[in-house]
C-alpha cells in the first residue's frame, strides 16, 4: 500500500542502487541467483544481455518489452533473477567491440538451454556461417541435415534466443531479401551493412 | 515450469518500502539497510515457493520486521553504547543532510508512535496485524500512527519537504 504522504519519508536513488548491487553479489556467490540481466546501448537499439552461472543465455531487443523477456526467463530458467552485470562484463565488451567493427567473432560462454530440439541444432550450427557472409534460409536446413525443412529453419532463426552472438541475420531469403528478424527488419540491414563495411 | 514474477520485480517495486520501514524500525544507519539486505536474501530464498496469490508487500514487511527484530536482539547482546547517529549540524542545501533529518526526526518518536508508523502507515499493514505486533488495539494503532505523523510534519520545516518523486 503506497500512500502518497509517503513523499514525507524520503530514500535517495544512490542508497537503493548500492544496497542492490550488495544484494545482487550476496545472493550470486551464495548461489541464489537463476538469471542476471543488464541492458546495453547499441547502434540497433538497447539491448537485454543475460546470464546463468554458465554462461550468456539471451540477448533481447528492449523493443520486445523488458517485462517480457523477464517475465519468460523466469518462466523457463527460474525466477530468482536481478539486474547486475557482474556475468555480463565480458558479453558487454565483446559486442561494443563488435558494433565498433574491430569483433568478428564472440568468444564467450553460451548457455543454450533455450534452445531446444531441431531448433537448438540451427542455432549450433549458425556460428559456421562467417563474419560478413550470407547464407540462405535453405542452404541453412541442408547443413542442418534436413534439406527440406526450410520454413523450420525460419522459425529458428526467428525464435533465435542469442541473436547477433549466434548469427541468425547472416540468413537471408533465396531471392537476396533480408526477411524478418527479431530486432526488425531494418536491425537485420544494419548488422549486414557493418559487417560488409569491416 | 513455473509462473513466478521475476524477483527482479520484487525489488524494484517493494525495495523502497521495506527501506522506509527498515529504517522507521531501526533508524537510519547500517542496521537498517543490514536488515534490508537480509530482508531481500531471505525473500530471494523462499521466492520459487511462494504462493502465487501472496500479496508481495506484506509478506516483505513481515519479514523485515523479523530481521528488523534479529538486529535488535543482536544489538541487545552487544550492549556496547556505540554513538547514536550524530547530531550533524544541518546544512539545508544538501538533500543528503534533510533526510538524516527526516529519519532522526522518526528516530526520536515515542516507539508506539514509531513502530505504528514503520508498520501500517510505511509498511501498509492492516491496523489489527500492526495491533498484533505492537500491543493494544487497532484504534489505538491508528491514533499512534497519526500522532506520529502530526510531530513530524510539526517538527518538520515544510519549504524543506522534497519536492521531487520520492520513489
Amino acid at each position: 500500500m503506497n500512500h502518497d504522504d509517503t513523499a514525507l519519508f524520503p530514500v535517495d536513488t544512490d542508497t537503493l542502487t548500492r544496497l542492490h548491487h550488495r544484494l545482487a553479489r550476496t545472493a550470486d556467490a551464495e548461489g541464489l541467483l537463476d538469471v542476471t540481466y543488464h541492458l546495453v546501448d547499441s547502434p540497433i537499439g538497447r539491448l537485454l544481455l543475460a546470464a546463468t552461472d554458465t554462461g550468456l543465455v539471451r540477448v533481447a531487443f528492449e523493443s520486445e518489452g523488458v517485462d517480457r523477456i523477464l517475465q519468460d526467463l523466469a518462466t523457463h530458467l527460474g525466477p530468482r533473477i536481478l539486474a547486475d552485470d557482474t556475468r555480463l562484463r565480458t558479453a558487454a565488451t565483446q559486442l561494443h567491440e563488435y558494433f565498433r567493427g574491430e569483433r568478428r567473432e564472440f568468444d564467450l560462454p553460451l548457455d543454450h538451454r533455450l534452445s531446444t530440439g531441431f531448433r537448438g541444432t540451427v542455432h549450433r550450427i549458425l556460428p559456421r556461417i562467417g563474419y560478413g557472409q550470407t547464407r540462405s534460409y535453405s542452404q541453412v536446413a541442408a547443413l542442418a541435415g534436413n534439406p527440406r525443412a526450410v520454413r523450420a529453419v525460419g522459425t529458428a532463426c526467428a525464435t533465435n534466443p542469442l541473436p547477433i552472438v549466434v548469427p541468425c541475420h547472416r540468413v537471408l531469403r533465396a531471392d537476396g531479401t533480408t526477411g524478418g528478424y527479431v530486432g526488425g527488419t531494418d536491425a537485420k540491414a544494419t548488422l549486414l551493412r557493418l559487417e560488409k563495411a569491416a | 515450469m513455473n509462473d513466478t514474477t521475476p524477483f527482479a520485480h520484487a525489488v524494484h517495486r517493494h525495495g523502497t518500502t521495506v527501506l522506509r520501514v527498515c529504517r522507521a524500525v531501526l533508524g537510519p544507519g547500517q542496521d537498517a539497510e543490514d536488515a534490508w539486505s537480509e530482508t531481500f536474501l531471505a525473500a530471494l530464498r523462499a521466492w520459487p515457493d511462494l504462493a502465487p496469490d501472496t500479496h508481495i508487500e506484506a509478506w516483505l514487511v513481515r519479514v523485515a520486521r523479523r530481521k528488523a527484530v534479529d538486529v535488535i536482539r543482536t544489538r541487545a547482546r552487544q550492549a556496547v553504547p556505540t554513538d547514536r547517529i550524530p547530531e550533524t549540524p544541518s546544512d539545508t542545501d544538501d538533500p543528503q543532510h534533510h533526510d538524516r533529518d527526516v529519519w532522526a526526526a522518526v528516530a526520536a518518536l515515542p516507539e508506539r508512535q514509531r513502530l505504528a508508523l514503520a508498520y501500517h502507515y510505511l509498511g501498509g499493514l492492516p491496523h489489527t496485524e500492526t495491533a498484533g505486533i505492537i500491543g493494544g488495539t487497532p484504534d489505538a494503532v491508528r491514533r499512534a500512527a497519526a500522532d506520529g505523523l502530526r510531530t513530524l510534519r510539526r517538527t518538520l520545516p515544510h519549504d524543506d519537504t522534497p519536492k521531487g518523486p520520492s520513489r
